[in-house]
């Protein structure tokens, strides 16, 4: 009862060579469009993705790069860009190990094992992706700010979790909960648990089951997982912008920074800054579109050994 | 060993549920459900007529119509066209498919303020789009048409990804059998492939509009974020939280959190009736 989102793709399916491509010429000329209806249809698709994804994303290295190589560079290494991205960074590395041992606890449970109450769980799971990011970080607000439960008693010991980064780690934390969790149960699930089954009768202990049977084989999804949890957690705006602060500095990660100089006016370093982002972005389609089909290969692997 | 006793419905002899179950459940409840309760809790108190007074004033109200209506308008959007990637993506051969396939995800890789600030330079009246639609009298940015462009540019992927398996695994015999009873390819598609597709389209659907509802980063740059004309509700608890109105803000999320939960069941539902459909 888990809401798949389509990025877990690769675990949902196996991919095909288009249909059309396995049948005679003359049973595809029943079973696909005529030359001119497919060129309007493949041109029309090509029309819209143009105007909501490949001009976006060319404008915003063009914007980016606008007025010169020195102001890009000047944009990117100034001290409060450089404690954004250090912020970034930092939140990141805390937030993706953390949901990452929550991802492989939590398939490990609802994988192997066989219990009640099991499909409340997968949706809770799922919930932080339903939560707009905004309420993310209104919640932790109203547990940590100065007027939320633990607001007098965090003032009164000198720790700050609202307006700090504690905060901004939390808020991040709550937006890529589900990332790791998702992709290894699918896979997880298809895999079954005879091999666990028979390296613990051959005497191996639970810790040895889990390292050198388990692990080798979702090691490709689990992979998949951090990358999609990792491009959120540096890419996260609204979650983080309610409890950051906007401290120039101190709380401002990558997306906030990129909003202060944008409404200052900045818009060259505005791009600058976004354009950083936005190679991340690049470099995450590559190694999704690369582990995907390892992804693939293991789901395969384990569909032809349980049948 | 609690947990394995009270929840196990058949004996194992794979050792680590406890531990696995219990780190699962604390942390959930340390992240997730306690920090939502505290949503909850805290609107307890408003008395019910501060509530209803909060959650109806006509700005709210204004920024309900304003959200749905446009989630709404840009998830039928991505369903039509996301029918129509997924279809050409998946049946047709061109160049460049699978740079086209890859770039599709896109959304979902790019930081939301970074969509945003280059969907509103993109629509800006002396935007390379914009300076073509501002002639034509057609103003994007800075309008609720802006916030119809940035929802369906994050909406994009989830209709084209749940359809697109089901069309790859589509077995080509129904559209055979289909030629050979003599339907034309119209009859066939829209008699034997659509219905195979609806519930896949109907997920997509809803996925798209549950994120559109509440996506902020993307909108806040394109929308102009005029009260009673172009400011979202999300925007709306952050503005309530800047003056200091933890109540009225955590109000007004309230209201979200419960369609956005009605939303994931309704999905769910949709996704168990696609599995049924593909007989899993």
């Amino acid at each position: 009862m888990q809401a798949v989102s389509p990025s877990t793709s690769p675990a949902a399916a196996v991919a095909t060579p288009p249909a059309h491509a396995q049948v005679p010429p003359n049973v595809a000329r029943a079973t696909t469009e005529p030359a001119w209806v497919r060129r309007l249809l493949i041109g029309t698709a090509l029309v819209f993705l143009s105007l909501f994804l490949f001009v976006p994303l060319v404008s915003v290295f063009a914007e980016a790069f606008k007025k010169g190589w020195d102001v890009y560079v000047a944009a990117i290494t100034e001290p409060d860009a450089v404690a954004a991205i250090w912020l970034t960074l930092t939140a990141a590395v805390i937030a993706v190990p953390l949901n990452l041992v929550f991802g492989v606890a939590a398939a490990w449970a609802i994988a192997k094992f066989d219990f009640r109450g099991k499909s409340v769980l997968l949706t809770f799971i799922d919930l932080p992706f339903s939560v707009s990011p905004v309420i993310a970080g209104l919640i932790y607000v109203l547990v940590f700010g100065l007027q939320g439960w633990f607001g007098e008693w965090l003032m009164a010991n000198d720790y700050k979790v609202i307006f700090a980064v504690p905060g901004i780690v939390l808020a991040t934390v709550f937006v890529t909960f589900p990332f790791v969790a998702r992709e290894l149960i699918p896979l997880m699930q298809a895999q079954g648990q005879e091999q666990e089954e028979a390296a613990r009768v051959l005497g191996a202990s639970g810790w040895q089951t889990f390292w050198k049977v388990t692990l080798p084989n979702v090691k490709w999804g689990l992979l998949y997982g951090v990358i999609l949890c990792n491009a959120r957690a540096m890419g996260e705006f609204g979650a983080v912008s309610v409890v950051s602060g906007h401290v120039r500095g101190q709380t401002n990660t990558l997306p906030l920074h990129i909003e202060i100089l944008y409404n200052e006016y900045q818009f060259a370093a505005s791009f600058a800054v976004a354009s950083l982002l936005a190679s991340l972005a690049l470099v995450t389609l590559v190694l999704k579109y690369i582990v995907e089909r390892r992804v693939q290969q293991e789901l395969k692997q384990s569909q032809t050994s349980t049948h | 060993m609690f947990l394995s006793k009270t929840l196990l419905r058949r004996h194992t002899v794979l050792p680590g549920f406890d531990l696995a179950l219990g780190l699962t459940l604390l942390y959930l409840c340390l992240i997730v459900l306690i920090p939502l309760s505290a949503a909850f809790l805290r609107t307890t108190e408003l008395t019910w007529p501060q509530f209803v007074d909060t959650v109806t004033s006509p700005r709210v109200v204004a920024s309900y119509k304003l959200t749905f209506g446009t989630s709404l308008l840009a998830a039928v959007v991505n369903a039509f066209f996301g029918l129509l990637v997924a279809w050409v993506l998946v049946r047709y051969d061109f160049f460049g498919r699978r740079i086209v396939d890859a770039l599709v995800d896109l959304p979902f890789a790019l930081p939301t303020a970074v969509a945003g600030i280059t969907l509103t330079g993109l629509y800006a009246g002396n935007g390379w789009i914009g300076r073509w639609l501002e002639p034509l009298g057609l103003k994007v940015a800075f309008t609720p048409v802006g916030i119809f462009v940035a929802m369906t540019f994050i909406g994009l992927p989830f209709v084209v990804r749940t359809v697109q398996p089901i069309l790859e695994d589509m077995a080509s015999e129904l559209e055979e059998a289909a030629a050979t009873l003599g339907a034309s390819r119209w009859q066939s598609f829209s008699k034997v492939v659509f219905p195979i597709l609806l519930p896949a389209l109907l997920t997509g659907f809803a996925l798209a509009f549950a994120r559109a509802l509440g996506e902020y980063g993307s909108i806040i740059f394109i929308a102009g974020n005029m009260p009673m004309v172009s400011e979202i509700t999300p925007l709306l608890i952050i503005t309530k939280l800047e003056q200091y109105d933890y109540a009225g803000a955590t109000a007004i999320a309230v209201v979200m959190l419960v369609m956005s939960f009605i939303l994931l069941l309704a999905i769910n539902g949709l996704q168990a009736w696609t599995r049924k459909r593909q007989g899993k």
